[in-house]
């Protein structure tokens, strides 16, 4: 799988208005994401059911742990954060035919830069907010440009250098929060806390962070379907045969398309550290790179959908927390609820039942039945 | 050109493994037995995604389907008191995630990149969710130690003294060669990844092929996922499987997509393993653990920049079979 032309690589998510349109309605193509994760969260109750506690009083306990007072809508909007930034990394990605698996160690080597330049530095806030958050994204950029050149160059597969780059960035960072860059004095593996000057802050009860990452979704959208560059990455992304022949050059757009990747993951990891965190600590960010990959699939790879399907998923994960404390159900059904609901998503099952009851309605009217 | 780079090679490792063994017998087969229970799955698991590919599916849900059959053979061998039940549990668990794997990238035409995933995420949920603490094994897998074989210098102890998986492993390794190239349905396998359509042409049921080869393949990775959990590390952990399915993979290419050669290179990740182990715990160099654990990852990716486009992949892999 590593050798193949990238020519030959369609994820199916590289057209600028995904199956809008053309084959679906604009109501199907939201009933479709809609209906997916209705149908995951009643197969969830089930095996809540199973273990014993009523599904609506579970789904209950946790939805009003997320979004039933100023509190919980604080966490879903901490926990969300990350997630549009991770999901928008996978987005890149595929428009470009790429399948960036790596963004979980992209994030965790923006996670422990930013942390270097968090507590190791002494600046105005200014200058130390941008610094920190842009050495973070330097970071993540610089880690998924490995698997970039990689793909463009050596025409080894993403998907597998991503994931093993994961596996190192996490063993590095447990090394670097281990050794060089430890809390003195300290018997956990731990960076010391950044600097006050280099904390994001809150405006009123909005994290600044959530504010950025709501501005680069709506950027990357512009990006994508307007400018040239974003043409670009369409094109390779559709058919990379024809980008060639049009005069794009598709090694550099692989390259620069992972490193844009890399920087949206390192962003995420960034202003999870400047935000939330505070410091590097081993595992403290563990499973924010793959809810980007499900909350990539379930936004069909827009920009703009990314948002709702990041909250979505920033609620669930919010909300596990108190199940566990009030019902005993473990925080890891989400886990379930997510994988099906991507696997609603991505399998034709949904969709082909609500496109068969449309070509049904379409058909009737065409007799002039249901005209 | 690459036959001479892999035999220079074995030959350079097979003099070091000569002349360490006149420095220092005992050592010299404690690593090489290390290496060889370090491959074991990446053997196995190879074989899955060589199955898969050669029918022209890229199967990347490896990672899940050894992760889930790892938990089945784990609790099905806690919970039934029986070793052999756990292991059958954990091939049946195997099949059922190559039979779901299957109908995503075959029957329903998905991604199969995608369809991988989903099925790496459904194994990660579904293992995290059920787990329940402080269960144990009701024993140890038996040693089987070969009559007069065994006694041979160096191959001896190191081959021939090992668990039924081992055994297995290389059986497995052997039959699938002669079965790729030596019988009809090698030949209708490697036709289906090759060129479907030429396939189809000639008689062949090409998604009907896949189907099975893809489910079949799930059942090994159900063997691989019971040795993890029932014969290598006696006990089951969340997400210990810690991407050897990836690692099988890359393996399968430098093997070039041949049994043989993905089993020889998978010994190889195995020794450098067992090496570095046992540098480390000599305390020759000191190098901080978090370095060993990195090594397999990073020979993975070295030696994917290395290999690649020096082989060449089935010419139908990762594409959806679609009638003309």
């Amino acid at each position: 799988m590593s050798m193949q032309d990238p020519a030959q690589t369609d994820l199916g998510f590289s057209d600028p208005n995904p199956q809008l349109g053309a084959r679906y309605g604009r109501i199907q193509a939201l009933a479709i994401p809609v209906v997916s994760v209705l149908l995951a969260l009643a197969v969830g109750g089930i095996l809540i059911y199973f273990q014993g506690v009523n599904p609506l009083t579970a789904y209950k306990v946790l939805f009003e742990a997320a979004l039933g007072d100023e509190d919980g809508l604080l966490r879903v909007m901490q926990k969300s954060t990350p997630l549009i930034l991770t999901g928008l990394a996978v987005v890149v990605g595929l428009r470009v035919g790429l399948f960036n698996i790596g963004v979980q160690g992209q994030l965790t080597a923006a996670a422990i830069g930013t942390a270097w330049a968090g507590y190791h530095f002494d600046l105005p806030m200014v200058i130390h907010i941008p610094f920190a958050l842009g050495f973070g994204m330097l970071c993540g950029a610089a880690w998924a440009s490995i698997a970039g050149v990689l793909r463009a160059y050596r025409n080894v597969s993403e998907v597998i250098t991503t994931i093993m780059l994961n596996s190192i960035a996490i063993s590095l960072a447990d090394y670097l929060a281990s050794r060089p860059f430890k809390e003195p004095g300290q018997p956990i593996s731990r960076t010391p806390l950044i600097g006050d000057t280099a904390v994001l802050p809150t405006l009123g009860v909005v994290p600044v962070g959530f504010i950025i990452a709501l501005i680069v979704s709506l950027f990357l959208g512009w990006f994508l379907i307007r400018t040239t560059e974003g043409f670009r990455f369409n094109t390779v992304g559709l058919n990379p045969s024809a980008a060639r022949y049009a005069g794009i050059s598709v090694k550099r757009t692989i390259v620069l398309a992972m490193a844009i990747s890399g920087a949206l993951a390192g962003m995420g990891g960034a202003v999870e550290t400047m935000g939330i965190v505070g410091r590097f600590e081993p595992a403290f960010n563990a499973g924010l790179g793959f809810d980007g990959i499900t909350i990539a699939l379930l936004a069909r790879a827009n920009p703009i959908a990314t948002i709702p399907a990041a909250i979505l998923v920033g609620v669930l994960r919010t909300g596990a927390a108190s199940l566990q404390f009030e019902t005993g159900i473990e925080p890891e059904v989400v886990d379930v609820i997510l994988a099906l609901t991507l696997l609603f998503v991505a399998a034709p099952i949904v969709s082909r039942y609500i496109f068969r009851v449309n070509a049904e309605r379409k058909h009737k009217s065409k007799l002039g039945v249901g005209a | 050109m690459r036959a001479r780079w892999a035999w220079t090679l074995t030959v350079i490792v097979l003099v070091g493994i000569m002349f360490s063994y006149t420095q220092d017998e005992i050592k010299t087969t404690s690593v090489l037995s290390f290496s060889l229970r370090y491959a074991v799955p990446l053997i196995i698991a190879a074989m899955v995604g060589l199955i898969c590919e050669r029918s022209g599916v890229i199967n990347i849900g490896i990672e899940g389907q050894l992760l889930i059959s790892a938990f089945a053979g784990f609790f099905g061998a806690a919970l039934t008191g029986s070793l052999i039940l756990g292991t059958l549990f954990g091939i049946g668990t195997g099949l059922i995630m190559g039979a779901l794997f299957a109908v995503g990238a075959v029957s329903w035409k998905m991604d199969q990149i995608i369809a991988g995933t989903i099925i790496n995420i459904i194994a990660t949920g579904l293992t995290s969710f059920f787990y329940v603490q402080g269960q144990v094994l009701p024993g140890n897998t038996p040693i089987v130690a070969i009559p007069f074989l065994k006694d041979l210098p160096l191959v001896g102890p190191v081959l021939f003294n090992n668990g039924l998986f081992t055994y297995a492993a290389i059986l497995i390794v052997v039959i699938l060669q002669i079965m790729l190239f030596f019988t009809i349905w090698g030949l209708r396998t490697r036709a289906v990844g090759e060129k479907p359509s030429a396939a189809e042409t000639s008689g062949i049921n090409v998604q009907r092929t896949r189907f099975v080869n893809v489910t079949f393949a799930g059942g090994l990775a159900g063997v691989a996922g019971a040795y993890l959990s029932l014969e290598a590390a006696g006990t089951f952990e969340r997400g210990f499987t810690a991407g050897r399915g990836f690692t099988a993979l890359a393996i399968m290419i430098f093997g070039a997509w041949n049994p043989v050669g993905a089993f020889a290179a998978a010994l190889f990740f195995g020794l450098t393993q067992g090496v570095a182990s046992q540098l480390q715990a000599d305390q020759v160099v000191e190098i901080p653990p978090q370095f060993i654990n990195m090594l397999p990852y990073v020979m993975t990716i070295v030696l994917l920049a290395l290999v690649a486009g020096r082989v060449r992949p089935p010419a139908a892999v990762g594409k959806p079979y679609e009638k003309d």
